[in-house]
């Protein structure tokens, strides 16, 4: 971030009205990414968002930037194409539990195993918002919705683990309702190269509200929310009275005076294992009770797509630059007089 | 063996005018690399000539099984041939499956040479022989030659260093050698593969020369060779030729597309047969600039493509039937975004997997119709292996000139058949290139104002200063492109879109006409092109009356096409499938077609078409 910001926040708005219902989460980001990238020295043209369908997805339409509102589940493949074909430009990617996780499922893990260089933002509402209230892959089992009038069945996703499990080189954690935060995850994953996926817990206020209340709820929040920060021992709790341990079991969570203070766990977000951070992605299996938000891991990996310039480089340093004439004669040619 | 050259004591050949000759055996037996060996020596002698490969589905079909059978076709003439030939004049067979799957192709008469070696017990079993064929009347219609070529082999390999069963993998090359005795090939085109492919000093490289020789040897020295052919060098025009298969011109086409377009090339596709080996090419290309994208799907084929175009590239992607329906949504979408891209659907036999290692027109109605909404796209088709190249250049101008999606047709049979190339100029290639949007300080950039000919909208990419634009799915408005969902705007965009493929059409060449008279015309597209062409001819010269018209656009059709075809009495239609361009003439132009249907997973045969034109013309004339 530099001082003399080049830009506002209202120069990355558009003139389309933001057609989400009044209250939801999604407006919040929306301010948060405007405020970040004003805040940036980056071309605004050199900007791409790229979504697929949902509620969250209308997202590229409000930016004055490069972007597409594509098609269910797909987001992440046609960002792929942009960022493999231009891997000067910052391409991001907006995506939701539905689109992201269910129809999409398959692309996302192959950007993010492939360490495409794109900047994923799931909005995680829990559920299927633009077609009225559906349980979604996040949705907790029991949850009763109009399509699971008895309770689903469905055992959810953790997005963090599943992306850890696609060895994704930075995974993250935040919540809509800390500006701050979401801002300063935000910006840890646009200067990581590489694929990045940030989790937003989203409240959606008309299908789905108060979702995230053991985080957000005043009375719960501090003994609910994790804080896990590189290099820091992970302890939370009004008076971080609590902490996260990690032994052969995985992680969990201790009283620090019962534990003691040398055994509670160091947070390794470099750790080129992965196995960690899932193992703290696991310390709850959706935004209930004690939960971890921060950078569960960031490592450096080439990017797909500078790996595939210095391919072309190499194949035009062993070869010399292409030359349709001597390609159409690689075969072998004879002559007819 | 040893290495002095081969001294040819050979008889005067019977000069023929052309033959075809089917190499056949086990998936195992090498029969392709004989094959396209022998077309190649054939090539360099000046021979024109069309190839025919024929592949079982399986990988690994059980050895010796009718279902592993493996069999590569050549037709090579002294004249200008368009076929690989209906039927074989020679077929060689390696073992009792390959000749029980292709005996009933070859010609009554025929010349069949047989590895006698593998026709033992267990191999005659598994190909279903209750006895064995070369010892009782079976083949007395065939002119018989057999050689143990499994002891000839292992016998002249022994100082190579191949040990073992291994020795055996040089028969197809003992096969190759007493081939190119038989029809008086040059064997030094061979011997010059197998010093780049392995080096002459390796075990395998000599031990393929070494059976090379042997087969070529063992027809001078065994007197039932002695009859011996050679087919004279084809006044072919004047110029550098290469043998070409289909997918490595289509491939060639794009990459010469995109350097006259002057936009890096993307690839985003997922292996498909027989449409893999076109990603291959280009990834093998990589120094033009070439970004190949092996993606994890058919849809993030596309869709890497897509975004690869919404980036300012020449945006590809590659497929087969099945595939064209997965990608059938981004399409829809890359049309409406109007975005340039050039989807090639390497058609084989459906519904489903159906046999996807042959030839069918299965995916016409697919493509001109295969997707939701209101969704035009230009289609385009091949008719040979070396067309493919231009019609791959033309797909990209047209891409890119009318900022659209388009659809380049090929199949199965151009994918891997052969025929030679005469070399274009390729510094002669036009300059298709189209300059990305630009605007006046302060000018507020529009995306969907069109030009006025071709109706192409502005195209600005990612990196351009002002003029950041959101592209989507939903409804655009005219002129800004914001999303509207306005209803007169909406019907507005739906002809404006159709609109754009009329636009295309009022550039494109009429259709010719190929003969005369006002009884019969044959209407074809795509590969079935050389047999339509080898059997109007072949009725032409008979003095009946008869002509032949090909497309190459199929969507928008030729703006002559109505009145061409109505002004003959009679419009014959014959399709590698059940009727779908004749669907699409009738819908246009409410004329009624004869639908000539054969989906044998095979190419059509000029001799069934001949036979149907004549039931036409004798019908014509008996009313
Ligand atoms: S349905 Fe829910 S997620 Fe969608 S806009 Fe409304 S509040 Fe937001």
């Amino acid at each position: 971030m530099t001082d003399t910001a080049r830009y506002t926040r209202s120069d990355f708005q558009t003139d389309q009205e933001v057609r989400w219902c009044p209250g939801c989460g999604d407006y919040t980001i929306l301010a948060a990414v405007q405020s970040f990238l004003a805040t940036l020295d980056v071309d605004r043209e050199k900007h791409v968002f790229v979504s697929g369908i949902g509620c969250s997805s209308r997202f590229p339409y409000y930016m004055n930037t490069y972007g597409l509102h594509t098609v269910h589940g797909r987001a992440p493949a046609i960002a792929t194409g942009i960022a493999t074909a231009n891997p000067e430009l910052t391409v991001w990617v907006i995506t939701g539990d539905g689109d992201g996780l269910s129809i999409g499922g398959n692309h996302l893990i192959h950007a993010l195993r492939r360490n495409v260089n794109l900047n994923i933002i799931m909005f995680n509402n829990q559920i299927y918002g633009l077609t009225k209230g559906q349980y979604s892959p996040t949705s907790e089992v029991g949850k009763r919705t109009k399509t699971s009038p008895m309770g689903s069945i469905d055992r959810p996703f953790n997005p963090v683990s599943l992306a850890l499990g696609s060895e994704a080189s930075f995974v993250a954690r935040t919540i809509d309702m800390d500006r701050n935060h979401t801002i300063e995850m935000l910006d840890a994953m646009f200067k990581h190269e590489g694929a990045g996926l940030l989790e937003i817990y989203q409240n959606c206020n008309v299908f789905n509200d108060k979702a995230f209340l053991d985080l957000t709820d005043k009375n719960s929040r501090d003994s609910n929310r994790i804080w896990i920060r590189d290099g820091e021992p992970i302890t939370f709790g009004a008076d971080n009275e609590y902490g996260v341990v990690v032994d052969g079991e995985g992680a969990r969570v201790v009283e620090v005076a019962k534990a003691g203070h040398r055994n509670i766990h160091v947070h390794d977000a470099g750790a080129p294992n992965p196995a960690i951070a899932f193992a703290l992605s696991r310390l709850s299996y959706g935004p209930y009770g004690p939960t971890p938000l921060g950078i569960f891991r960031n490592v450096d990996v080439p990017s797909y797509g500078h790996e595939m310039e210095n391919q072309i480089a190499e194949a035009q340093a062993a070869k010399g630059p292409g030359e349709m004439a001597k390609l159409i004669r690689s075969r072998g040619t004879w002559i007819v007089d | 063996m040893s290495d002095e050259t081969l001294t040819d004591e050979r008889p005067v050949p019977e000069q023929i005018d052309d033959v075809v000759i089917r190499f056949a055996g086990d998936s195992g037996d090498g029969m392709q690399l004989a094959g396209t060996q022998f077309t190649a020596s054939s090539a360099m002698f000046g021979n024109d000539l069309a190839t025919l490969p024929n592949f079982p589905a399986e990988i690994r079909a059980p050895q010796g099984t009718i279902g592993g059978v493996s069999s590569f076709q050549v037709h090579i003439a002294d004249w200008d041939i368009l076929t690989p030939g209906d039927s074989p004049d020679c077929l060689v067979a390696m073992n009792p499956a390959a000749l029980k799957a292709n005996l009933s192709d070859l010609v009554k008469g025929g010349l069949l040479i047989v590895n006698t070696d593998a026709f033992d017990e267990r191999n005659l079993a598994k190909a279903g022989y209750d006895t064995n064929p070369l010892d009782n009347d079976a083949l007395d219609a065939y002119q018989v030659l057999g050689a143990p070529m499994e002891m000839l082999t292992k016998e002249a390999v022994k100082d190579s260093g191949v040990k073992g069963r291994a020795t055996l993998r040089s028969k197809n090359f003992f096969a190759l050698g007493l081939m190119s005795w038989i029809y008086t090939r040059p064997i030094e085109p061979v011997l010059d593969w197998v010093d780049k492919k392995f080096g002459t000093d390796t075990p395998v490289g000599k031990a393929n020369v070494m059976a090379l020789k042997a087969g070529y040897n063992y027809g001078i020295t065994t007197e039932a060779f002695h009859h011996t052919y050679t087919i004279q060098p084809a006044p072919l025009p004047a110029g550098e030729y290469t043998n070409v298969v289909g997918n490595t011109a289509t491939a060639w086409g794009l990459i010469a597309g995109a350097e006259q377009a002057k936009l890096p090339l993307f690839i985003g596709s997922y292996p498909i047969t027989p449409a893999t080996t076109i990603l291959e090419e280009l990834a093998r290309n990589k120094n033009f600039g070439v970004k190949s994208f092996q993606a994890e799907d058919e849809i993030a084929g596309i869709g890497t493509a897509l975004g690869a175009a919404f980036a300012g590239r020449l945006a590809i992607t590659t497929t087969s039937g099945p595939g064209l329906a997965l990608k059938s949504e981004t399409l829809s979408l890359a049309m409406i975004m109007e975005l340039p891209m050039v989807v090639v659907d390497v058609q084989r036999g459906g519904p489903s997997t159906g046999l996807p290692t042959k030839v069918e027109q299965s995916d016409l109605l697919f493509a001109m119709y295969g997707r939701h909404g209101e969704s035009p796209l230009p289609i385009i088709s091949t008719s040979t292996p070396s067309d493919a190249f231009e019609v791959a250049f033309e797909a990209v101008r047209i891409a890119v000139t009318y900022m659209t999606p388009v659809i380049l047709m090929t199949d199965g049979y151009i994918a891997t058949s052969s025929e030679p190339w005469r070399l274009p100029d390729v510094s002669a290639l036009p300059d298709i290139s189209r300059p990305f949007a630009s605007i006046q300080d302060g000018e507020e950039f529009l995306p969907y104002v069109r030009d006025p000919e071709t109706l192409a909208r502005p195209w600005a990419i990612p990196g351009q200063a002002g003029m950041e634009h959101r592209l989507g799915g939903l409804e655009k408005d005219a002129t800004t492109g914001n999303v509207s969902y306005d209803p007169d705007n909406h019907e507005s965009m739906l002809h404006t879109r159709a609109r754009k493929i009329e636009a295309l059409g009022k550039s494109l060449p009429e259709v010719e006409i190929f003969g005369e008279g006002s009884d019969l015309v044959v209407l074809g597209w795509g590969s079935t092109y050389g047999a339509i062409r080898t059997a109007v001819t072949r009725v032409q010269k008979t003095g009946r009356k008869v002509a032949h018209v090909h497309l190459r656009y199929i969507n928008p059709l030729p703006s002559n096409l109505g009145a061409v075809l109505s002004s003959f009495d009679n419009v014959l239609v014959p399709e590698i499938n059940l009727g779908q361009l004749s669907r699409i003439v009738r819908a246009e132009y409410l004329i009624d077609t004869h639908s000539f249907n054969r989906v044998l997973g095979q190419p059509m045969r000029a001799r069934e078409i001949e036979t149907k034109i004549y039931e036409l013309l004798d019908q014509e004339v008996s009313s």
